[in-house]
């Protein structure tokens, strides 16, 4: 490894050494003093976000001799999750501090945020298989943190569907290298076409069900709501946050290295997918009670909702992408919000529990309203810009039936939405006793919340010189980078 | 100049939410100095328009030029800017909502409303979307204060209404963001149709990218449509409307049917008229018909009402639709001509929406005043209250015969408009029409009688006085505007009828 690829690879790197430190350091740390892995795990994600800054100044290039594609796609990914992971470690501090195992809950997550840049930077199968087993491995073990009934069932779901899966990206990834002769994605773009397209195609799909899965879509999402509901709250937080980041991401990476004859097929099976999650994720929202399986379900629809960009890139890459990756920051600072709230009341597990939040706590009450609203897509926060510019390139790319089915859905899914928002308004009622909202709130987690309501306003009105960046760097995501 | 017109609300807003602890009065100070501030401005840009539109920063629009306009970049990668200005068609509207956010703080000045401060803050907040809606020359601009006017009713209404109160919010909310969402698809159509892409109002406009492909113009012009009917409203999308009016306290529903109301009307006139002009006109009579069906059902549904407050919201459905048919019907004048029956009808629209914005501004503040009162709306609970309330009487009066279309007042200046450009154009569709006058004026008559005439008769329990002065200082100038536009059009019309003018020949290009 030269120099080059460590300064390429500087977020990636100091995530990992402060993995490593913290889980070196916490083992000899008495349990009140854990809070330096934190401020060591907050430094890292600082470093990485000013690394990130640096990176984006310079043009695209692949690191690793070609296997890791530096480009506006991992810039963008990289400043979400570690903007996301910075939040989410912040939000469980409350939870967490003074935890007998706090340090390893840091230590999980960064390596697990690592994972998630290395899928977004895979420029090729292996190292995609490598960044899934990153991201997903410490996962398992921070779903089943708690040690309790439900964090061991939603772990061993999570664990199992994920060896499921894991397996299908390796399958894949052989049939690939079968038929295309290679597994680095330009070399890719070279064989497949002359390929069997029968196989080439059962390899591409076995590879996307695994990201799918990463990112919780139809029809692998069935552990998205019980891990939301039996994991620690901010941990919920990161797994319906930011593997999507990565998957996203890898999944347009994919795309562009499928020959361009097999694009129709593979935009409209995405576009299947997509329209598959946003559809269940919202119905299914509905009947929830618990504000956690409520944001799990979101999530799911969420999902649907970015995965239109990705069908689209297919066709109508210059909006595509660009959208993709702003809905993906806007959705990671609005989706960590919203759990950042339940962070801060850890026992209003159930919708009615929310009861009189606004008369106590204003603030907190406000910035989930907007984290919430910012979920529907209503203006001015980011999501409604990410919405509108996947909206745009979806119906560019000739999908029109599909943005008529998200606006539907989009429309659907305020009903849940209303459900949780409307309690926080309502006085309590006497006695206040089923009422979890006067009990004590937690700072961190309510500041975080506070903060990542103002910063989805704050993204959402600086839309024009954020999406002007993004979409300079395109086409970012192609196999023609060598 | 007028960004200040348009976020001078919202700093207020700001400022109260920043400031805990303020005392009741203090808010309701805020409140009202912060309209009355903007009400000056709008006076200001007023006047500068009628003196030298060109001088004030104007432009070639597409109604008229357009004065005070500012066009920054906003998202610049999808072709949406921070444009806005006024010309004859929004200048109008833009008064009427400083005029009728006013009339709602002062109000507001003696209400009881528990948690004064994010009642203020919300109007405010509303009035700066309102505001910003009139002005706005930009369609995602446009579409981002039409949702937020959305949102923000919303928590007004779950917040400080009576009855069911979050059952009629959640049902406006899901109505009205299921349109704003159709709206949002169109928009889209538009944006993509055009070359270079943009959203830009004007520039659609020029290009009207949609003319010659029947199909996707018809598509185009059913998503913006649909959008705008449900905020309208018109039948069938009105269902929304009665609920939400009846639970929501009584200066958000004058807000409500005053300006909300007028964003899906004026959007018609704003957006489909002059950028959708071919499919317009190939749907121009089956929309006038859509008119006049939203004209005979609310008058008609008005009609067997016995809640005041909901009686005066099925009006809305009717005057609402007077506006439709008039630009339905100019829509039906032959392609290339320049007909003075479409200029009519267009300008007819165009004063209702201000009249209607006055004139149930009024009747709804009214409507408060009868339910602080006597704690319900059932119109069978009172009778002979022109004794004891003569004040509230009057102006009772004064504003139903403004809504029944007397001559004299603002709503007959519009109606008359209307019929006269109708008739000659669509006469098969306007002619019914006529018949709705006849049962709204025997409505308003009818509950004229039935609560001010007769012998004195109350909710048992309550006593009613007369309009206080707050009330009354409320409630007036609305009435006074209503009678100046109806005695001297002019003031109005000067504005307003060269930009009617201008949108008749873009429409029948």
């Amino acid at each position: 490894m030269t120099t080059t690829t460590l300064i390429a690879l500087a977020p990636e790197t100091a995530l990992a050494l402060a993995a490593v430190a913290g889980l070196l350091v916490g083992g000899w740390l008495p349990r009140r003093r854990q809070w330096a892995v934190r401020a060591l795990a907050l430094a890292a994600v600082a470093a990485g976000l000013v690394a990130t800054g640096f990176a984006a100044a310079g043009p695209a290039h692949t690191a690793a001799s070609g296997s890791y594609a530096v480009d506006i796609g991992l810039h963008a990914a990289r400043a979400a999750v570690l903007a996301g992971t910075g939040l989410v470690v912040l939000a469980g501090t409350d939870g967490l501090a003074g935890d007998r195992r706090e340090s390893e809950a840091y230590v999980l997550l960064l390596l697990a945020a690592a994972g998630a840049l290395v899928m977004a930077g895979a420029n090729g199968l292996l190292l995609l298989v490598m960044g899934y087993l990153l991201a997903s491995v410490p996962l398992y073990a921070l779903v089943a943190f708690g040690k309790d009934a439900r964090g061991t069932e939603a772990g061993l779901k999570y664990f199992l569907l994920g060896a499921l899966f894991s397996v299908a990206l390796l399958g894949g990834t052989t049939v690939l290298l079968a038929v295309g002769g290679a597994t680095g994605y330009p070399a890719l773009a070279v064989g497949l076409p002359g390929a069997h397209p029968a196989a080439a195609a059962a390899g591409a799909v076995a590879v996307l069900a695994a990201l799918l899965f990463k990112a919780g879509a139809v029809p692998a999402h069935f552990w998205v709501p019980d891990a939301a509901e039996g994991a620690p709250a901010p941990v919920a937080a990161f797994i319906t946050t930011v593997p999507k980041i990565g998957a996203l991401v890898a999944a347009c990476r994919l795309g562009a290295a499928l020959p361009q004859e097999a694009m129709g097929n593979w935009s409209l099976l995405v576009a299947a997918v997509s329209a598959a999650a946003m559809v269940l994720g919202n119905l299914a929202a509905f009947a929830q009670d618990g504000v956690r399986r409520l944001l799990a379900y979101s999530a799911v629809g969420q999902v649907g909702f970015l995965l239109m960009a990705v069908a689209a890139s297919a066709r109508a890459q210059e909006t595509a992408l660009p959208g993709l990756l702003y809905y993906l920051a806007a959705y990671t600072l609005t989706n960590v919000g919203a759990f950042a709230a339940v962070c801060a009341l850890p026992r209003a597990e159930r919708l009615d529990q929310w009861r009189g939040l606004f008369g106590r706590r204003p603030w907190l009450a406000l910035s989930l309203v907007v984290c919430l609203l910012g979920l529907v897509g209503t203006p001015p926060t980011a999501v409604f810009v990410g919405k509108l510019t996947v909206f745009t390139a979806a119906f560019d790319a000739g999908l029109v039936w599909l943005v008529v089915l998200a606006a539907a859905t989009t429309a659907a899914s305020l009903f849940y939405y209303l459900r949780w928002i409307l309690p926080l308004f309502q006085t309590s009622r006497e006695g206040g006793a089923d009422s979890a909202a006067s009990g004590p709130a937690g700072r961190w987690s309510s500041a975080v919340a506070i903060a990542a309501a103002a910063l989805s306003l704050l993204l959402g009105v600086a839309a024009g010189p954020v999406l002007d960046w993004l979409g300079s760097g395109v086409p970012g995501i192609s196999p023609s980078i060598l | 100049m007028l960004s200040a017109v348009v976020f001078l609300p919202l700093l207020a807003a700001g400022v109260l939410m920043a400031l805990p602890g303020l005392a009741r009065r203090a808010v309701q100070a805020v409140w009202v100095a912060a309209a009355a501030a903007d009400l000056a401005l709008v006076a200001v840009v007023w006047a500068g328009y009628l003196g030298a539109p060109a001088a004030v920063g104007g432009g070639a629009g597409f109604a008229g030029p357009i004065a005070y306009e500012t066009d920054l970049a906003w998202i610049p990668s999808v072709g949406s800017g921070y444009h806005i200005g006024v010309d004859g068609l929004s200048l109008p509207l833009v008064a009427m909502t400083a005029v009728l956010f006013l009339a709602c703080a002062v109000y507001s000045l003696r209400a009881r409303q528990p948690r004064p401060r994010g009642y203020a803050a919300l109007f405010l907040a509303l009035q700066t979307a309102s505001t910003g809606l009139f002005a706005a020359l930009d369609l995602l601009l446009f579409f981002v204060f039409f949702d937020l006017s959305i949102a923000l009713m919303y928590f007004v209404i779950a917040g400080w209404g009576h009855g069911d109160p979050a059952g009629s919010a959640l049902r406006f909310f899901l109505y009205t963001f299921v349109g704003s969402l159709a709206l949002l698809v169109g928009f889209i159509a538009l944006y993509l149709a055009a070359d270079p892409h943009t959203f830009d109002m004007v520039e659609l406009a020029r290009q009207t990218p949609l003319d010659g492909r029947a199909a996707a113009g018809g598509a185009v012009l059913l998503a913006v449509g649909a959008g705008l009917a449900v905020k309208t409203p018109l039948v069938p999308f009105h269902t929304w409307l009665p609920p939400a009016h009846t639970d929501a306290p009584a200066a958000g529903s004058a807000i409500l049917a005053g300006v909300l109301l007028k964003m899906g009307a004026y959007g018609f006139a704003r957006i489909a008229l002059p950028i959708l002009p071919e499919a317009w006109r190939a749907w121009a009579p089956a929309i006038a018909v859509l008119g006049t069906v939203s004209v005979l059902y609310g008058a008609l549904v008005a009609l067997a009402q016995n809640d005041f407050k909901r009686m005066v919201a099925y009006t809305s459905v009717n005057h609402m639709g007077y506006v439709v048919l008039g630009l339905g019907a100019a829509g039906t004048a032959a392609a290339g001509s320049a007909s003075a029956s479409a200029e009519l009808a267009i300008s007819g629209a165009a004063v209702q929406l201000v009249s209607h914005g006055l004139l149930t501004g009024a009747l709804f503040l009214l409507a408060g005043v009868l339910h602080e009162r006597g704690g319900v709306y059932d119109m069978g609970a009172y009778g002979g209250l022109a004794a004891p309330a003569p004040r509230f009487a009057a102006l009772l009066t004064a504003a139903a015969f403004g809504s029944l279309g007397l001559p004299g007042l603002s709503g007959f200046i519009a109606e008359f408009q209307v019929f006269t450009g109708g008739l000659g154009l669509a006469p098969a569709a306007t002619a019914p029409a006529l018949l709705g006058i006849l049962i709204t004026a025997a409505l308003l008559l009818r509950a004229m009688q039935r609560i001010l005439l007769g012998g004195l008769r109350l909710p048992s329990g309550t006593g009613f006085a007369d309009l206080r002065a707050e009330e009354t200082a409320a409630v007036v100038p609305l009435l006074a505007l209503s009678v100046v536009i109806g005695l001297v059009p002019r003031t109005l019309l000067d504005v307003l009828a060269p930009a009617a003018d201008a949108l008749a020949v873009l429409v029948l290009r």
